[in-house]
């Protein structure tokens, strides 16, 4: 039978790694998923997921068992792609996200072309515009609008992954949308 | 009648907030804020569509296994550990493989086009895996003061001791690191190198307030993550460097 996240924890908790081990194999899509989107980079990404289960193993006695461990962990994985993004920068080193080498080309991943009209928008103008709005957000806006937006978190979870009050997160969120819009609108406008 | 405000798209986009019927009512009876909404709807639709790199089923297995090394299970986790068996032969290691790259770097021999590139190979894997073994010696340093009980002295003689030898190290590899053009693991090397020193210049004993000023020092600039993120940087080129150590061409720090 599958272990249950709570029942894993309070095994590996007791020295268990085997279900420490069933909690990274459960969870490691959906982190590398999270860190891509808000990293902009695969390698960036991979390590985000690696530190985040480092943390986890090491923090795993403060964890509050009345909380969802999957929450918990994608509030330390948002933590670490944030400090990672702060590194970058400070090194001056945050590039121009650009398709990595080896990457499948992202477009080739998309769906067959059935003639819908998002499919037909998502242009390779509209796509580097998309990587080119996200990463001139802030850190905040990125993190709240990629929590929002693309893992369904509700707001009042996001404030409290980010350390701030609801309202706080939710004007990251408009900001973001608001910059989004302004930049992707026309071309969506003009594809469809 | 008043138009629906941006932020009342936003949140009755993402099914937030309590006026949903009362969005929707005037949706429903209102052309412009319609065509407004479909606006946003139509960009962020188009949004949702960036793709992700997909990781297939095993994903979470490589995870683990490149993870497993780091935990420890003879403590439980959550409470301060380090990994100490592994330290002796590693700083032994680490001399040899120090000592090789040295002296295929200043004492080569006249070797033949093949042999340069091989030789060369050679020496960048002896080089990688030192850097790597250096900065996981690095880590465990740190994490020994970043894992320390809160509001307790801390003994740190034999710590001192490590990050006296890691200093020595530290210097070499970031000056070859800047040599070589690698900036990144070089940022990392110089970041590391004040802890190394305050570690090694302090006092066998640290009180709890310099315990929570290294700390923050250490999580504040964000050392300890960087040392390790460079760390899994230079194992992955190691292991890149690995299958064409016998054929020519050259890769970097």
């Amino acid at each position: 039978m599958e272990l249950s996240d709570s029942v894993a924890v309070a095994q590996a908790r007791a020295g268990d790694s085997g279900a420490f081990r069933v909690l990274v194999e459960r969870h490691s899509r959906n982190l590398f998923r999270l860190a891509y989107r808000m990293t902009g980079h695969q390698q960036d990404a991979e390590d985000v997921v690696q530190e985040t289960f480092l943390r986890a193993y090491r923090q795993l006695a403060k964890f509050d068992d009345r909380a969802s461990f999957g929450t918990w962990l994608y509030r330390i994985a948002a933590n670490c792609s944030l400090d990672l993004i702060r590194a970058r920068k400070r090194r001056g080193a945050q590039t121009e996200a650009t398709p990595e080498e080896g990457a499948p080309d992202p477009m080739q991943s998309l769906p067959d072309p059935a003639p819908a009209p998002d499919r037909l928008a998502l242009s390779g103008d509209v796509e580097r515009q998309v990587t080119a709005v996200l990463d001139g957000l802030s850190e905040m806006e990125r993190t709240a609008f990629v929590l929002r937006h693309y893992e369904g978190m509700c707001i009042d979870d996001i404030g409290r992954t980010l350390g701030v009050q609801p309202n706080a997160a939710k004007h990251s969120i408009f900001r973001a949308v608001q910059k989004l819009r302004r930049a992707l609108e026309p071309l969506v406008s003009s594809a469809s | 009648m008043n138009h629906l405000t941006e932020e009342q798209f936003v949140l009755y986009y993402y099914g937030e907030g309590d006026g949903s019927p009362a969005v929707r009512a005037h949706l429903d009876a209102c052309e412009a804020c319609r065509a407004e909404y479909a606006g946003l709807q139509r960009v962020l639709n188009v949004v949702d569509l960036a793709p992700v790199p997909e990781r297939d089923a095993s994903y979470g297995e490589q995870v683990w296994n490149r993870l497993q090394p780091s935990l420890r299970w003879d403590r439980r986790p959550g409470l301060p550990w380090l990994k100490l068996s592994w330290w002796p032969a590693a700083a032994v290691v680490s001399t040899l493989m120090v000592a090789a790259f040295l002296a295929g770097r200043y004492y080569p021999k006249a070797p033949s086009a093949t042999q340069t590139a091989s030789a060369g190979q050679v020496r960048e894997r002896i080089l990688l895996d030192a850097v790597g073994d250096h900065l996981e010696r690095s880590q465990a340093v740190l994490l020994e003061v970043v894992n320390a009980q809160p509001g307790h002295p801390l003994d740190v003689a034999s710590e001192r001791e490590r990050a006296g030898d890691l200093v020595a190290e530290n210097r070499l590899y970031r000056q070859t690191a800047a040599r070589t053009g690698d900036t990144r693991v070089a940022s990392v090397l110089d970041d590391l190198e004040p802890v190394l020193l305050e570690i090694a210049h302090g006092p066998d004993l640290l009180t709890p307030e310099e315990v929570e000023n290294l700390r923050q020092r250490i999580e504040g600039d964000g050392i300890l993550f960087k040392v390790r993120i460079a760390g899994s940087t230079v194992r992955r080129h190691e292991e890149k460097a690995a299958p064409a150590e016998h054929s020519a061409g050259q890769s970097k720090l």
